[in-house]
């Protein structure tokens, strides 16, 4: 047998044998461990899983015409949703303004596509249905209470193809019936406008116009967005990209510190989960110190002595990381369910890192007592004491 | 030729003397008991010979090495290459088993040899008690490893405390019964005691008091 061998077999044999009093070090590993990869996962994670939840409050991105510079329109909004990475785009609301009248009373009607727009800005409360038949239409609550319809109404929308002139006396129109299918509730000056499909907007107008503003609610990090704003200003024509500050800056502020907060708790329990962990192995070591100097009396050397503790320390560390990666994960699954309603992607990275971490953590903590063993007098040992 | 000389040693703590000036000479294949009683300066004596003290005065002489002049690690390594060590409280590390608290002491001497370790305890007669823990045997079986354990490395000196100082009579004989076969061997078996039955058996008897050597004399009844 080689002395390796026995090396492995004396460790394998105290941890195996001495399993209560071992278990009791395990457990304050494996708990550190589970906490440290349970927060860093959520570390890595709070922003997916914050700009998911921000994205509820609107678009944070948009597209405006640069006038002079090509034309606006649903092509060149293609052009620039393909600059932007597929699974980050959340909604995409294009708008066409124009003015109508309405029981003879000027309003202004927005064309969309309600699917985006529904996507876009999901804190729009609606009170009926969002259209989604040929003829129907969204009323912001002011002009409903303007026009004093509602639900179920027949509104009679007149838009002015031709004012009247020294040609044409009379002015040409066209005018289509809309039904109220829902009012729009924001508290906000989205509830100045009557929305309507594009493509109920576009038979009303007849010409099909250009693209007054795209809303964009784009999963991103602030500097990815900048990036994106940049990237389509550069190489689209025709538009210009703007971030939403408001949304963007106070998303951008409310992540910073939440993280930090979160590597700061990190940063705690670490240092608690090592102080626990020295204390259990000062405990293992000194109710060992009668073994050890009977090693010393067999003619252990100190480095040797320091190699078997460390060796069952870092053997521990291992087990525990293990153990702590794998309960972390379930951790942060159980913080992400309860807190995101989302679940969380297991990071393979993790379980090497927590596991070395484990390991360093615990030899660290192993040093001191064990260095402290190696002073033991072998001679208490002979004289029994 | 002698093993182990010791000239005018002294271990001294503040006042007191706990060893005062002793000279003695122990033969490579004797049998030495060593008796007195408390604070004779039995264990002290034990210490020094054992490389796990120094003496404050004197010189001691192990294999013709001094080794009161030695560091702390060339004594460690003294103990390990010439000494076996026999405790009364066996001392055997309690979650491995018999065979290989054997080979613990080969670990740190060379090569781990579970074939030899075998070997020694079927030589002591605990052969079917190799795998067992020290929880799962008598005080004596016990007692046979810890001697089994001193023994592998085939020491220059066999250094026992108080070897049968915890077990009953059939297992004293047992014990004692193995120290004169190693000796018959030519083993040098160095025993402390303060069992005179124990001394009896011994091919000489030293008995100290104040840290002096009282008595030094050959038992005339040795091997009868």
């Amino acid at each position: 047998m080689t002395k390796r061998k026995m090396f492995f077999r004396m460790i394998t044999a105290s941890l195996i044998r001495r399993r209560s009093r071992m278990l009791v070090a395990l457990l304050a590993i494996a708990v550190g461990a589970t906490i440290l990869s349970g927060l860093v996962t959520i570390y890595y994670d709070v922003p997916r899983q914050m700009g998911a939840a921000f994205r509820n409050y609107g678009a944070n991105m948009i597209l405006l015409p640069d006038a002079g510079n090509g034309a606006f329109n649903s092509q060149t909004v293609d052009e620039a949703l393909s600059l932007i990475a597929a699974d980050q785009i959340v909604g995409v609301a294009p708008y066409r303004y124009e003015t109508v009248a309405i029981n003879e009373q000027p309003i202004l009607v927005a064309g969309t596509d309600m699917a985006g727009a529904k996507a876009a800005s999901p804190y729009w409360f609606i009170n009926g249905t969002w259209p989604e038949n040929e003829n129907e239409l969204l009323l912001g609550q002011e002009v409903a209470q303007i026009l004093s319809a509602g639900e179920g109404d027949t509104l009679t929308m007149v838009y002015t193809l031709s004012e009247a002139d020294e040609d044409n006396p009379v002015s040409q129109t066209s005018e289509q019936r809309f039904k109220v299918v829902g009012v729009l509730e924001t508290g906000g000056s989205e509830e100045e406008y009557v929305y309507i499909s594009m493509a109920d907007l576009e038979k009303l107008t007849q010409p099909a116009g250009e693209l007054d503003v795209v809303e964009l609610s784009i999963s991103a990090s602030q500097s990815e967005l900048e990036g994106y704003t940049q990237t389509i200003s550069d190489r689209v024509d025709g538009a210009l990209a703007k971030l939403v500050k408001r949304v963007t800056q106070s998303e951008s502020t409310v992540l910073t510190k939440l993280q930090s907060l979160v590597l700061l708790v990190t940063i705690i329990v670490l240092a608690l989960t090592m102080i626990c962990v020295a204390t259990t192995m000062t405990a293992v070591v000194t109710e060992r110190r009668k073994e050890i100097g009977l090693r010393k009396a067999l003619g252990a050397s100190d480095a040797s002595i320091i190699w078997e503790f460390m060796g069952e320390g870092l053997l521990l560390g291992g087990v525990g990381g293990l153990l702590g990666a794998g309960l972390g994960f379930a951790f942060a699954q159980a913080v992400s369910v309860n807190v995101f309603s989302s679940s969380i992607a297991f990071r393979p990275l993790l379980l090497p890192i927590t596991v070395i971490v484990s390991i360093l953590v615990t030899g660290l903590a192993c040093i001191l007592p064990v260095r402290s063993a190696t002073e033991i007098d072998p001679a208490l040992v002979l004289k029994g004491e | 030729m002698s093993l182990l000389e010791l000239k005018n040693v002294s271990k001294i703590y503040g006042d007191l003397h706990a060893l005062d000036n002793v000279s003695l000479k122990v033969d490579t294949g004797e049998w030495v008991a060593i008796m007195g009683p408390s604070g004779s300066g039995k264990s002290t004596m034990m210490n020094i010979i054992g490389c796990m003290d120094k003496p404050s005065k004197g010189e001691v002489l192990l294999d013709g090495v001094d080794i009161s002049k030695e560091s702390a690690k060339s004594l460690t390594r003294i103990r390990r290459d010439k000494i076996g060590l026999i405790f009364q409280q066996f001392h055997l590390v309690n979650y491995l088993t018999a065979v290989e608290n054997v080979m613990v002491s080969q670990y740190y001497h060379s090569m781990p040899d579970e074939k030899e370790a075998m070997q020694a305890l079927e030589r002591v007669g605990l052969a079917d008690r190799a795998k067992h823990l020290p929880s799962q045997l008598s005080g004596g079986e016990q007692q046979r490893v810890c001697i089994a354990r001193a023994l592998i490395n085939y020491p220059e000196l066999l250094l026992a405390d108080e070897p049968t100082g915890n077990l009953d009579e059939a297992n004293e004989n047992i014990v004692l019964d193995i120290f004169s076969q190693l000796h018959k061997e030519g083993t040098t078996l160095v025993v402390v005691t303060h069992d005179p039955e124990v001394a009896e058996v011994a091919q000489r008897t030293i008995t100290l008091g104040h840290g002096k050597i009282m008595k030094d004399m050959i038992n005339e009844n040795f091997g009868r």
